[in-house]
């Protein structure tokens, strides 16, 4: 059994002129210990479907689909269902660890907090957890640096806190939504590297979310990329950037600048991101697709191939890939 | 054709006076940029690189007298910009412009699209005539890939990179030699950004122009530049044609912020090697002595602390007293 399975899930917002969908049809599994991505660019819906799975969403937010954690359903099962498993069993990452943190409490309040309540601890066995687990993320001198405020520690410093306080329960499954975003790069190398070696240490199932592709290349095992709220391609990460097949994932691996490549070129995709205000019938993709003919205008299904791998494309894997 | 830009020693120096100080304490120096010195050719782009906190965008607003700087900043082997007032400064304004990163914010909200590019030519061209200013707004906007019709819309109706290139349009209006771009792309998505990066490279060819392009991220540099510089805690670490600086690094801090980017291809993104940079950035407000990359380095010896090394060189500057190329043991 999947540790998180994801079927049919929509996330519709009810706007000013009208329903927004920002995330529809999505199904997907992870099974425990593995690492998936999510990748997409702005407007993708992939940060709200990380929302709905955690019963986060704006109020003006619905779902529908399942989401099944374990077993059980947990889509819509209010805050006291999900409170039992936030933190415990499922914690979450975000990407400005500034804003996450909540500046006028010391991180030892903060992080004893997450285990008095979730774990019933006394507040003298939680920090002393809380150290281990601030010695566990590399942080120096963590019994003295715990008594800092947020703000006393650099932006890569501040994230690591982030991930020992959301690993404080041990859970089953960590998202990560956009953790090196608003890093310096050699700063996101030391995260990055970190995360990789907790999720082994730890074993714990990980979604990465991210709109970097050389990044989910270094951490992911499987990966799902979104384009205006809908999966159009999955696949293990070896043969997706091997042998894309959809058109959305082979413009963004060209449009990617490298590093390592001296004659790698750049090539954009035409045309402007998503408006999920007024999305287009049938595929979102559409409108900037080099390949896109009058079926279009009709989303294709998710259709799975190669045993593993899935995309959504009317048009054929030979035309596409050539 | 004569050097555009040459710039010599600039040093942006702030005055810090932190809480707790008596109102007769002397306020200290924090010294963001510290000695930058580089020539840019008429049609060259220089990209600066370098981590948040590194000096890029200060040594930028230095170069243009936006904050106070010492040096010698020679605009076509005539002018140093540096001593200039205000009101003598302002020819070569419409002469150097410059796009930042955050494209919506750098728009005024309540101006249309239209008003926004001709702004600039009310500053610097005011004989225009209304007639020849509207011609000039369009012929720009269909330069930068912007529908005429557009024109009466306002900022929030466009998306990050369409308000990159209204930003590009309103630089260029007047018709600049050189164009100063402070992290143009990084606020854009990934398929948007090589959008922007193509349209940049086409105008360059297209008008002559010149190009700082500063941005923290090596591989959209990589893209644009001729040349590359890196900067640490306000001091240039090492300068190359681009070619060079990719493909053979010598100074470690170069090679450790090249290391760090993800490659976009599992197999060698899992079999690479990375040189760990311990630690952050130290304070410029207390910066090492000696290079003041030593207290990151990998291959700090006892020297390092005592010499400030030099920058000197020709094409391919190293401020490093023990460049070379990456060594085994450094990476993990």
């Amino acid at each position: 059994m999947a540790l998180l399975e994801i079927d049919n899930l929509s996330v519709t917002f009810d706007g000013e002129d009208g329903p927004v969908h920002a995330v529809n049809d999505l199904s997907l599994s992870i099974d425990r210990g593995q690492t998936l991505g999510i990748v997409g660019e702005s407007g993708s819906g992939k940060s709200q479907t990380a929302f709905a799975v955690m019963g986060l969403l704006a109020p003006n937010g619905r779902t529908s689909g399942s989401v099944r954690f374990d077993g059980q359903e947990i889509l819509g099962i209010g805050h006291k269902g999900m409170n039992q498993l936030r933190a415990r069993r499922i914690a979450m990452i975000f990407q400005d660890p500034m804003t996450s943190l909540n500046p006028y409490m010391r991180i030892s309040d903060q992080m004893a907090e997450v285990l008095t309540l979730h774990k019933g601890m006394s507040k003298r066995d939680a920090v002393a957890e809380s150290v281990r687990m601030l010695d566990a993320v590399r942080i120096p001198a963590a019994s003295e640096r715990i008594r800092l405020y947020p703000h006393e520690f650099s932006g890569g410093m501040r994230q690591r806190v982030m991930i020992a306080m959301s690993l404080l329960c041990r859970p089953d499954l960590l998202i990560a939504d956009e953790p090196t975003t608003a890093l310096d790069v050699t700063v996101q190398a030391q995260i990055m590297e970190l995360l990789n070696d907790l999720q082994r240490e730890f074993g714990m199932a990980t979604v990465l979310i991210t709109h970097d592709l050389g990044v989910v290349a270094g951490f992911c095992e499987r990966v799902v990329v979104m384009y205006g709220g809908r999966v159009m391609e999955k696949a293990p990460v070896d043969p997706l950037f091997a042998q894309p097949t959809h058109p959305y994932t082979r413009g963004l691996l060209g449009a990617v600048p490298r590093v390592d490549d001296e004659d790698a070129i750049m090539t954009a995709i035409p045309g402007n991101p998503p408006n999920m205000a007024g999305a287009p019938e049938g595929c979102p993709f559409r409108p900037r697709c080099a390949y896109a003919a009058l079926d279009c205008s009709v989303m294709p299904p998710l259709v799975s191939f190669d045993g593993d791998r899935a995309r959504a494309c009317h048009r054929p894997i030979a035309e596409v890939a050539a | 054709m004569s050097t555009l830009l040459s710039v010599r020693d600039l040093r942006v120096t702030f005055p810090i006076t932190r809480a707790g100080d008596m109102p007769w304490t002397a306020p200290r120096p924090l010294r963001a940029v510290n000695g930058v010195s580089f020539d840019l050719e008429p049609g060259q782009t220089l990209g600066v690189v370098g981590e948040s906190g590194c000096g890029k965008s200060t040594m930028a607003r230095g170069l243009i007298n936006m904050v106070p700087a010492t040096g010698q900043v020679l605009w076509e082997g005539k002018t140093d910009l540096i001593p200039l007032s205000p009101r003598a400064m302002k020819p070569y304004r419409a002469q150097i412009q410059m796009i930042f990163q955050d494209p919506l914010a750098s728009l005024n909200p309540r101006m249309t699209v239209g008003r926004i590019i001709a702004e600039p030519l009310l500053t610097h061209r005011p004989d225009l005539s209304a007639e020849d200013r509207r011609k000039r707004v369009d012929a720009m906007m269909e330069r930068v890939g912007l529908l005429p019709q557009m024109i009466n819309r306002y900022p929030h109706e466009f998306s990050g990179g369409q308000c990159q290139r209204i930003g590009i349009a309103r630089a260029l209006v007047v018709e600049p030699k050189l164009l100063i771009c402070d992290e143009p792309v990084s606020a854009l998505d990934v398929s948007i950004q090589a959008q922007v990066v193509d349209l940049l490279k086409e105008l360059q060819r297209d008008l002559g122009l010149a190009m700082i392009f500063i941005a923290h991220d090596l591989s959209v540099v990589k893209n644009i530049s001729h040349d590359v510089m890196v900067l640490y805690l306000g001091r240039v670490m090492e300068k190359a044609p681009r070619r060079t600086l990719y493909a053979d690094p010598q100074h470690p801090y170069t090679q450790a912020l090249l290391s760090a980017v993800p490659v976009p291809d599992p197999v060698i993104e899992r079999a690479k090697g990375i040189i760990p940079l311990d630690g952050d950035m130290p304070s410029p407000m207390a910066p090492p002595s000696g290079c003041v990359f030593r207290t990151r380095c990998p291959r700090a010896q006892a020297d390092c602390a005592q010499i400030v090394p030099s920058v000197q060189g020709g094409d391919h500057v190293v401020a490093c007293l023990h460049p070379g190329p990456v060594q085994e043991a450094e990476t993990v």
